[in-house]
C-alpha cells in the first residue's frame, strides 16, 4: 500500500487533487484507492492536510495517513509551517512545488526530494483562479513523474473527467508542463 | 453489468442514489458532514438532470414536515441530515413512522452535542432507533449508494420510512471506487411509487391523520377501526415483515445490478470464529484487518457486521452467535447511564440461547476519536483476558480514551 | 479535568493565522482619518476586524501574526485608506526560518 499526504492550504484545491489521483489511480489499475481531507473546520488560506491511500486490494483503513511513503507539497512555505515531512517513513519522497534546487529546502538527509515549479507551468497556461495561479491539477504531473504510480495518461483522463471543456485542457497542458519540469 | 466507476465521496454516492431512484421531492437543510448531498441534489435540479421538486426549508423540522407532505400525497421523497439536525426534527421523526410514510433519509452520523463536534460517532441514528424506522448501516460508499437505492424498495413495499446511516467525514467524505449503476438497471429493481395508504382524492375527501383514541371504534360505515395500539402493533408487524424484505430486496438487487450486501448483517472469517467482533458501518471494515492480524497470533476471531440495526436481526444473531466462546461489541454511541446500544440489544437477544456466548461490550469512536484496527486488537485480548480468567460480565471498555490519570 | 466544555478568550488559539493570508491590509497614513487629524478618531477599522488584531492608534495597527486578511478593515474604511495587497508582493513566505513573521 502506498501512502501519501497532501499538504495544501484551503482553497488552493489539495482536496481536488487527492480526488484527482484517486481516480488516476484506479484508472491506472489499483483496485483499492482514498482520499480524504482532513476532517473539521477548514478555512481558505489555513494549512490542510489530505490524505490518500492505494492499493491493489480494496482499502479497509479510513483514519488520516500518519507514517507517509510520499508527501505532495503545494507551496515550499508549507514545509516549515505545517512540518510537512512529520511522520514520514524512511527513504520516503516529497515532491514538492517550488523553484528552489531540492539541496536549498534542507530536509531529512533519507528523504528523496522531487521539485516542480508548478506555479509557472500554471502560469505558463494562464491558469489563474481568484488571482492565484492554481497549482492542484498541474502538480498531478509532477506526481506522476517523479513517483511513476499512475501513468501521465490517466492523470490526463481523470482531469478530463473532473473539468470539462477549455478548463479541462489548461489544467491538463500545466500538469503535461509540471511533468516536464519535475527534477528528481 | 454496464456500469460507470467513479471515484465519489458517500455523500455524492447517497445523492446519486436519490437521483437514480427518481426522487420526485427533496427537502432538507444543510448540516455538516451531510451538506455536500443537498448541494449536489440542488445542483442536479437545477441543471435538470433531476427532475424533482426541490424545497428549500429553514431548519430540519420543517424538512421531514415537507416530506412528510409530499410523501402523503404519494411522492417519493428524500432528505438527509446529522446528529442536532436530526434532533431538531425528532417529532417528524415519530409522525413519518406512525403514519406509515416511505420517506428514505441518509443520516452522515456525528456526534450530539453538547459538547459542540462535527465529527463521527453514531449517536445520533442511535438516538431514534425507537421510532420505528428500518435502519441500515453502510460500511462503504459502494453500500451507501446501493443501500439508498434499495431502501426506495424496501420502504414503498412497507409502507415504511428507511434511515440509510453512514459515518459522518470517515465515509461522507472519504473518495473512493464506486460504481454506478444504469437508469435502465434502477428502472427494472425499483418501479414508481404508486400505492400510498393516504387516500388524497377530491372526490372521495378524507381526514388524513386524525386523533385517534385508545379502544378501537367503528367507523362512518360501521367497520370496526383501530385503536392507537391496533395502529401501533400494525406498524411493529411491518417492522417485524422488514426483516425478509429486506433480504428479498437485497436478492433482487444482486439480481439486477450484480451486488448485495448481505442482507441484514454481513461477516468476515466468521465461520470457526470463536471471538467475534460485532459492529455497525465502517467501524466493522477495519475490525476486518484486526481479525486478520489477531488469527496471526492464533486467536480464531471474526467480524458479525450489523447492517439493519432496526429492525433488530434477532433470529440472524442467534443463529449466527451460537456456540461461540465471545462476542465482542464495539459501539460508536453509548445509552448515558447504561451501555452501548447495539451491545445491550444484542446481549438481550441472546436470552435462552443454550450455546449464547459471554457478551461484553466496548465504547469507541466518540466525537470522531480515532480508531484503528490495533484499537480493536487490543481491546479484544482484554476481553478474552477478561473472560479466561473467569469474568461472565465486564464493565463497557472505553477505547483510546485519556482522562486524567487513567 | 473540566466536566464542559469552556475556555477563555486567548490570543493565538487557532494558531498563527496571519499564516493564512493570500492578502494583506495596508494603511495609506495620507488617507487615514486619524492620522490626518493627528489623534484617535474613526477607528472604524478596529471596530470591524472580527479578529481583534487591529490595536487603536494614530492611525490603528494591525497584528499581521494574526491578520487572515478577511478585508473587512479596507471594506469599512470610509476614506478608503486601506488596501488589500496579495502576499506575494510581500514575499511568498512572510514567516522566516526563526518563526517570526515579516512586516
Amino acid at each position: 500500500m502506498h501512502e501519501i499526504r497532501w499538504h495544501g492550504r484551503g482553497g488552493q484545491g489539495a482536496v481536488t487533487s487527492a480526488k484527482i489521483l484517486a481516480d488516476a489511480a484506479f484508472r491506472s489499475g489499483f483496485a483499492g484507492v482514498t482520499s480524504q481531507p482532513s476532517f473539521g473546520a477548514e478555512r481558505r488560506g489555513a494549512p490542510i492536510t489530505a490524505s490518500t491511500r492505494l492499493s491493489d486490494e480494496p482499502i479497509r483503513i479510513l483514519s488520516q495517513v500518519t507514517a507517509p511513503d510520499i508527501i505532495v507539497v503545494f507551496d515550499d512555505s508549507l514545509l516549515v509551517v505545517a512540518n510537512a515531512t512529520a511522520g514520514m517513513k524512511p527513504g520516503g519522497m516529497v515532491v514538492v512545488n517550488t523553484t528552489k534546487g531540492a539541496a536549498e529546502l534542507g530536509l531529512r538527509d533519507d528523504l528523496k526530494v522531487v521539485t516542480s515549479d508548478v506555479t509557472g507551468a500554471a502560469q505558463a497556461v494562464d491558469l489563474i483562479v481568484g488571482g492565484q495561479p492554481m497549482v492542484s491539477t498541474a502538480i498531478l504531473g509532477a506526481f506522476a513523474r517523479a513517483t511513476g504510480l499512475v501513468t501521465m495518461e490517466s492523470v490526463e483522463a481523470a482531469i478530463r473527467h473532473a473539468f470539462s471543456g477549455s478548463a479541462a485542457d489548461k489544467n491538463v497542458d500545466a500538469a503535461k508542463i509540471a511533468f516536464e519540469c519535475t527534477r528528481a | 453489468m454496464s456500469e460507470n466507476v467513479s471515484v465519489m465521496t458517500g455523500n455524492e454516492a447517497a445523492a446519486t442514489a436519490a437521483k437514480l431512484a427518481r426522487v420526485q421531492v427533496i427537502a432538507a437543510y444543510p448540516i455538516t458532514p451531510q451538506s455536500p448531498v443537498v448541494e449536489q441534489l440542488a445542483a442536479w435540479v437545477e441543471s435538470g438532470e433531476l427532475p424533482a421538486e426541490f424545497v428549500a426549508v429553514e431548519s430540519e423540522h420543517s424538512a421531514m414536515t415537507v416530506c412528510i407532505g409530499a410523501s402523503t400525497v404519494g411522492a417519493r421523497t428524500f432528505t438527509a441530515t446529522s446528529a442536532n439536525g436530526l434532533a431538531y426534527m425528532t417529532e417528524q421523526v415519530w409522525w413519518a413512522p406512525g403514519a406509515r410514510l416511505p420517506i428514505v433519509m441518509c443520516i452522515a452520523n456525528r456526534a450530539m452535542a453538547a459538547p459542540w463536534n462535527v465529527l463521527n460517532d453514531q449517536q445520533d441514528s442511535m438516538s431514534v432507533r425507537d421510532a420505528g424506522w428500518v435502519q441500515l448501516y453502510c460500511r462503504t460508499n459502494q453500500e451507501i449508494l446501493d443501500t439508498t437505492v434499495q431502501a426506495y424498495r424496501i420502504a414503498e413495499r412497507l409502507h415504511l420510512p428507511v434511515m440509510v446511516c453512514y459515518d459522518g467525514f470517515l465515509l461522507s467524505h472519504t473518495m473512493m471506487p464506486v460504481a454506478v449503476p444504469t437508469a435502465e438497471e434502477i428502472d427494472s429493481f425499483l418501479p414508481p411509487f404508486t400505492e400510498p395508504f393516504t387516500v388524497v382524492d377530491v372526490d372521495d375527501p378524507r381526514n388524513i391523520g386524525p386523533v385517534v383514541i385508545a379502544d378501537p371504534r367503528a367507523d362512518e360505515t360501521g367497520v370496526m377501526r383501530g385503536g392507537y395500539m391496533e395502529i401501533r402493533a400494525m406498524h411493529h408487524r411491518a417492522l417485524l415483515e422488514a426483516l425478509d424484505v429486506i433480504v428479498e430486496t437485497d436478492d433482487e438487487y444482486a439480481a439486477a445490478v450484480g451486488r448485495a450486501w448481505g442482507g441484514l448483517t454481513w461477516e468476515y472469517l466468521l465461520d470457526d470464529a470463536e471471538v467475534v467482533l460485532v459492529a455497525a458501518g465502517s467501524l466493522g471494515t477495519q475490525a476486518t484487518v484486526t481479525v486478520e492480524a489477531l488469527r496471526a497470533e492464533g486467536i480464531k476471531a471474526g467480524v458479525l457486521g450489523i447492517r439493519a440495526y432496526r429492525p433488530f436481526p434477532v433470529e440472524a444473531l442467534r443463529g449466527k452467535l451460537a456456540g461461540r466462546k465471545l462476542a465482542l461489541v464495539f459501539d460508536k454511541a453509548l445509552s448515558y447511564g447504561y451501555e452501548g446500544p447495539i451491545c445491550s440489544d444484542l446481549r438481550g437477544s441472546l436470552l435462552g440461547l443454550d450455546d449464547a456466548p459471554a457478551v461484553f461490550g466496548a465504547v469507541c469512536g466518540l466525537g470522531g476519536r480515532e480508531v484503528t484496527p490495533d484499537h480493536l486488537a487490543e481491546a479484544t485480548r482484554r476481553a478474552i483476558a477478561g473472560l479466561d480468567a473467569g469474568a461472565r460480565t465486564r464493565a463497557t471498555d472505553w477505547i483510546n480514551l485519556h482522562l486524567d490519570g487513567e | 479535568m473540566s466536566e464542559i466544555s469552556m475556555s477563555r478568550p486567548a490570543v493565538g488559539e487557532a494558531g498563527r493565522t496571519g499564516e493564512w493570508r493570500n492578502s494583506r491590509p495596508v494603511v495609506d497614513p495620507a488617507k487615514c482619518l486619524a492620522v490626518k487629524q493627528g489623534k484617535v478618531t474613526c477607528q472604524i477599522c478596529w471596530a470591524y476586524c472580527p479578529d481583534g488584531c487591529v490595536a487603536q492608534g494614530v492611525g490603528p495597527v494591525i497584528d499581521l501574526t494574526y491578520c487572515k486578511g478577511c478585508g473587512i478593515c479596507a471594506e469599512e474604511c470610509p476614506a478608503k485608506a486601506i488596501e488589500m495587497q496579495p502576499e506575494a508582493l510581500h514575499g511568498v513566505c512572510a514567516i522566516d526560518a526563526g518563526g517570526e513573521v515579516a512586516r
